[in-house]
């Protein structure tokens, strides 16, 4: 009966309508971004926002990652509430410069004088044949940074109920929306309904072994922990969502009860949220590990066009299987 | 010496711009110094007149070091101020200090001596807490993990077993200590090795019938000529014809310990001795096997005597490898036996009683000895036990080879 | 004060008084920026500030002169060699010198140092120390301003190495293109660090690389205090009145090192002598005695006086507390400690 309870949403679709939302209910919201407006959004998630905004609200930007990003931060520090749209994460490195040394920065070295509400979009990770500069899963890199909070939004319910408290927050909010997740249909029953953007969360509950993930690699996970299932191992699934600050809690309580831990990324191990994550759970629950933490993450190439090689370098369910069946103590 | 950046610990004056003597205004460029990124100018912060240069030029100085006097303008205190000239920076002199410390040789670590083990146990970190808590010494667990690695479960499952065993061993200590006084403690030791038999071992049973006549005539014949102390009794030939066939039938002889089971080389036959006192004994004639029958009958009947006196050895009543129960003349016909854990199997007598038997294709009343054999099926399987009784019925149909 | 029924002798006598006040206003500002960035220089070889240090002597015409023309509502966001700017914003010498010594009491609570120096009070927006990456922001803050309706313009101060990097060429685009109220302020003093000016650039005429985004733009000398206050005036009155943005470029030179550590390779002593002749201060103290609109004694006085100040602000910098480390991962987040 309840027609809320039965509505299916694409992720692109949560996105807009969270965009949708904020831009009705508040107005220093704005989006800005590379053909946010005429062409609908380079993942054709902003599509009709121009017609229903204005072009003073859907701002189209010239291809000038530094300078507009850098606009949304200081309009940010003056007041308003900008959405700033980078089409992809390759492209963010254009704009590092006023992501790491303005905006992560500007209230701590102002000594809390100037806080920057800025919101910044874009497109992550590989998987689409796009080769080496479109494929890239930095999310770990901008998670380095102190300053900077990083969401990761993996399902439906995520992508459309965080980008309020995003925006809300008086802090930079860099997330990051996988692009093979846009077309991913899902129920949704949130109402519209903002979810919190400090925790991580068990997606499925299982009693061997922990796997800790966020974006596409949720699905991933799931779909390893069905097959798992099947062969007597249950795999408790955590979605990280919020890369910084990491929610160490949720992270330990999972690995305190399996005694076993497997991340899965799509980004690189080498200085990743892999290794942050195995080095956190090393430090602080290494009388807990009844086996060696083990990663699950993108092979350390620049991706690579052929198909074939490209799944070869990204985490498939298989991989995530096999490890953890070789998992020490795993059966009983 | 001018501290231009923090990088900067000395320079090398060069030159003198001033001589004593020289006013000189605030703003005023004195000298020159050569630093590691090259010439600088030294700049005076004051007005007054040179009234000494305390460094010569060539020489390296470090920073913050008075390299000339000043007399200001004005008198009183500011009359001798100094270029750039912080006099006590405790945090240059602390390197020094650290040297003259790091120059003492530090002690020899105690550890240094300490015996390091060859072999390190591989155990993840949570088995080696559970076996902290659980007092498992991980050198006796087997690890099911890759190259032996021990695992929680590992260690959980050894812990368990200890605890069996040790409430085991301390039951049957107790059982020893009590067989000469009471029976209380004794009841206790039997009713918890008999639970823990029934609640961890899947029992198997199979039975038959051996013709006795041979063994009996035998016995007979050879009693004619021995006293009546020394006679030979049928368990102790039962004793030493089991104890030849486990020799074969090893499967049988040893313990299941560690969810596995464990061969035993020794063939201790462990034999229930009923108590006038009320319960019993269970005693082993230790390496059986390698007794004669003579050695055996001695064994046995200093045992049996020992037993009632309550003067068992420890080794005795702990080192059955298998146990044999024979009710004697006014027992059943049958006795299914309960094994004595750890050990893997039981092998029950009934009382030797006249039966109709075959004989050669005839019908005909025989002395005949009901056998049944318990085993443990986590150890051995039917088709072992099989094989014992079919030997054991071939070795006292064959008695003078006993 | 003023009356309808003044007489135009007294309008006159007024404003002279008043144009008198205005000069001798501005020589004082500049005072205190020379005075305060000298004394940095001193305090630095004691190493009482550490880090780097930049230092404005030689330029001070140009903040004093474009920072006059600001309203209280404006912002400005400066450079690495903000001293002055910060100064004559409004941030007092005490704050900006306690700054430096690393101070709570500093105006960035000791987290920024001499090159972040920020005041929220006074919409000064600080000093980045990223060449060129204050004027995306500027840019930014003068969005805010067209979108909130406010009269408020941004002003950017920048050196002419940023003139080299693509956020100044990116921002200038946008501003344009956007029609942005931001006045972006050109410190051209001929040297990016130790790179001279004509070996970066292809176009070393600002006001036409400036033209080429069809902003409007000039070209003062930065020596020349009335100069700059002259240009600034219409260049801030065009940016607030026809929300568009202004490009000033001002052309002047520094005396010091471009930080501590620097034996000045790049160019002559002759070069930086030449220059001092030019001197912001002693030429515009020179043209108010020339113009009976400021005696030797007055100058004097002023000198004293900003001594004064200068020492009150070291006093105050000294006394200064330390930050107790546990508060060391304040202000990473606005809701949080971690």
């Amino acid at each position: 009966m309840n027609k809320a309870a039965q509505q299916h949403m694409t992720y692109r679709q949560a996105v807009r309508e969270a965009m949708r939302e904020a831009m009705q209910k508040d107005d220093r919201v704005f989006l800005m971004g590379e053909d946010v407006g005429r062409y609908g959004g380079c993942f054709n998630v902003s599509e009709g926002m121009l017609q229903e905004f204005g072009e003073d609200r859907v701002v189209d930007t010239p291809l000038s990652e530094s300078g507009f990003t850098g606009c949304g931060i200081g309009a940010a520090a003056a007041g308003m509430r900008p959405i700033v749209e980078i089409m992809t994460v390759n492209f963010s490195l254009l704009a590092a410069d006023q992501i790491i040394n303005t905006a992560a920065v500007l209230y701590y070295m102002s000594g809390g004088q100037f806080n920057v509400p800025v919101v910044i979009r874009m497109a992550t990770g590989g998987g689409k044949q796009l080769a080496a500069q479109h494929s890239r899963s930095l999310e770990n890199w901008y998670a380095h940074i102190p300053g900077l909070k990083i969401l990761t939004p993996a399902t439906v319910e995520d992508a459309r109920g965080m980008l309020w408290p995003a925006l809300e927050d008086p802090d930079p909010v860099l997330i990051f929306e996988n692009s093979t997740l846009y077309n991913y249909e899902d129920a949704y029953s949130g109402n519209g309904h903002t979810v919190d953007i400090s925790t991580a969360r068990v997606r499925r509950a299982g009693s061997d072994v922990s796997i800790l993930t966020y974006g596409i690699g949720l699905h991933k996970s799931l779909k390893a922990a069905e097959q798992l299932s099947k062969q007597g191992i249950e795999a408790e699934v955590v979605d990280l969502r919020v890369l910084r600050p990491l929610d160490n809690e949720t992270v330990f309580a999972s690995v305190r009860k399996t005694h076993r831990a497997v991340i899965v990324d799509e980004g690189w191990k080498s200085g990743g949220i892999s290794a942050e994550l195995s080095a956190r759970i090393t430090e602080s629950l290494f009388y807990d590990l009844d086996c060696p933490v083990e990663r699950v993450c993108g092979a350390e190439v620049p991706a690579p066009y052929a198909r074939h090689l490209e799944q070869a370098s990204l985490p498939q369910p298989q991989q995530i299987i096999e490890t953890i069946q070789k998992m020490g103590g795993i059966h009983g | 010496m001018p501290s231009l950046g923090s990088q900067m610990i000395e320079a090398r004056l060069i030159q003198w711009l001033v001589k004593p003597g020289d006013t000189v205004k605030r703003g005023d460029i004195i000298g020159e110094i050569d630093t590691e990124k090259g010439l600088i100018d030294i700049e005076v912060f004051e007005d007054g007149v040179v009234t000494e240069l305390v460094s010569e030029e060539g020489e390296v100085i470090p920073v913050g070091s008075v390299m000339a006097v000043i007399d200001g303008e004005d008198e009183g205190e500011k009359a001798k101020a100094k270029l750039a000239s912080p006099p006590e920076e405790p945090e240059k002199k602390e390197p020094r200090k650290k040297r003259e410390k790091a120059a003492t040789p530090p002690e020899q670590p105690e550890t240094a001596s300490r015996e390091v083990p060859l072999h390190r146990v591989k155990a993840s970190p949570l088995a080696r807490r559970v076996a902290e808590d659980l007092q498992v010494d991980l050198s006796k667990v087997k690890g099911s993990g890759a190259e032996g690695t021990i695992h929680k479960k590992d260690v959980e499952a050894f812990a368990k077993q200890k605890a069996a065993d040790e409430t085991f061993e301390k039951e049957l200590d107790m059982a020893e200590h009590l067989s000469a006084a009471g029976t209380g403690g004794m009841r206790q030791a039997i009713a918890a090795a008999m639970s823990r038999s029934n609640r961890e071992i899947p029992h198997y049973y199979l039975e038959t019938e051996i013709d006795m006549k041979v063994p009996l005539d035998w016995l007979n014949e050879q009693n004619k000529e021995r006293a009546v102390s020394d006679r030979l009794l049928p368990p102790m030939l039962l004793i030493k014809a089991v104890a030849n066939v486990l020799t074969e039938l090893p499967a049988l002889n040893g313990f299941w310990t560690d969810e596995a089971m464990h061969v035993e080389e020794g063939i201790h036959i462990g034999f229930a001795i009923a108590l006038r006192q009320g319960g019993l004994v269970i005693p082993a004639i230790l390496n059986a096997d390698l007794k004669s029958l003579e050695e055996t009958r001695s064994a046995f009947v200093d045992m049996v005597m020992r037993a009632r006196e309550g003067h068992l050895r420890s080794r005795e009543i702990s080192s059955a490898t298998i146990t044999v129960t024979s009710l004697g003349e006014r027992g059943a016909d049958k006795v299914y036996g309960v094994i004595y854990p750890p050990q893997v199997a039981l092998v029950g007598f009934g009382k030797i009683a006249k039966r109709p038997q075959t004989v050669d294709g005839a019908i005909g009343i025989r002395p005949t000895l009901s056998v049944v054999l318990a085993g443990d099926h986590r150890a051995s399987d039917g088709h072992t036990g099989s094989r014992f009784l079919e030997k054991l019925n071939e070795q006292l149909q064959h008695p003078e080879a006993l | 004060m003023a009356t309808k029924k003044k007489t135009p002798a007294k309008k006159k006598s007024s404003r002279k008084s008043r144009e008198k006040e205005q000069k001798r206003h501005l020589l004082h500002q500049m005072i205190r920026i020379r005075q305060m960035e000298e004394k940095a220089y001193e305090l630095y070889t004691q190493e009482k500030i550490r880090g780097f240090l930049h230092l404005y002597d030689g330029e001070e015409a140009v903040a004093v002169g474009v920072i006059e023309n600001l309203q209280k509502e404006d912002s400005i966001v400066a450079t690495y060699r903000e001293h002055g700017h910060a100064l004559v914003r409004g941030v007092s010498m005490e704050r900006i010198m306690a700054e430096m010594y690393g101070k709570l009491e500093g105006c960035s609570g000791g987290r920024g140092g001499s090159m972040h120096l920020y005041d929220k009070e006074t919409n000064f927006f600080g000093g980045s120390a990223i060449v060129a990456n204050g004027l995306p922001m500027a840019t930014g803050v003068a969005l805010a301003y067209k979108r909130q309706q406010k009269e408020a313009i941004a002003c950017c101060f920048f050196g002419e190495g940023a003139v080299d990097e693509g956020e100044f060429h990116e921002s200038m685009n946008l501003a344009a293109l956007w029609k942005l109220p931001v006045l972006f302020v050109c410190e051209n003093n001929l040297y990016s660090m130790g790179m001279p000016f004509e070996l970066a650039e292809s176009e070393t005429d600002l006001v036409t690389k400036a033209r080429s985004y069809k902003m409007k733009a000039s070209s003062v000398n930065g020596m020349d205090v009335l100069a700059v206050l002259q240009e600034a005036r219409k260049a801030v009155a065009y940016a607030r009145d026809n929300q568009q943005p202004y490009f000033l470029e001002c052309r002047t030179y520094r005396y010091r090192a471009h930080s501590m550590f620097d034996p000045e390779r790049y160019r002559s002593k002759e070069e930086v002598q030449e220059w001092k002749k030019k001197d912001p201060i002693t030429t515009f103290a020179e043209k108010l005695k020339k113009e009976q609109l400021l005696t030797d004694e007055e100058l004097q006085h002023i000198n004293r006086e900003v001594a004064g100040e200068v020492a009150q602000a070291v006093q105050f910098a000294e006394e200064g507390t330390d930050e107790p480390i546990e508060n060391l991962s304040q202000f990473v987040y606005s809701n949080s400690k971690n």
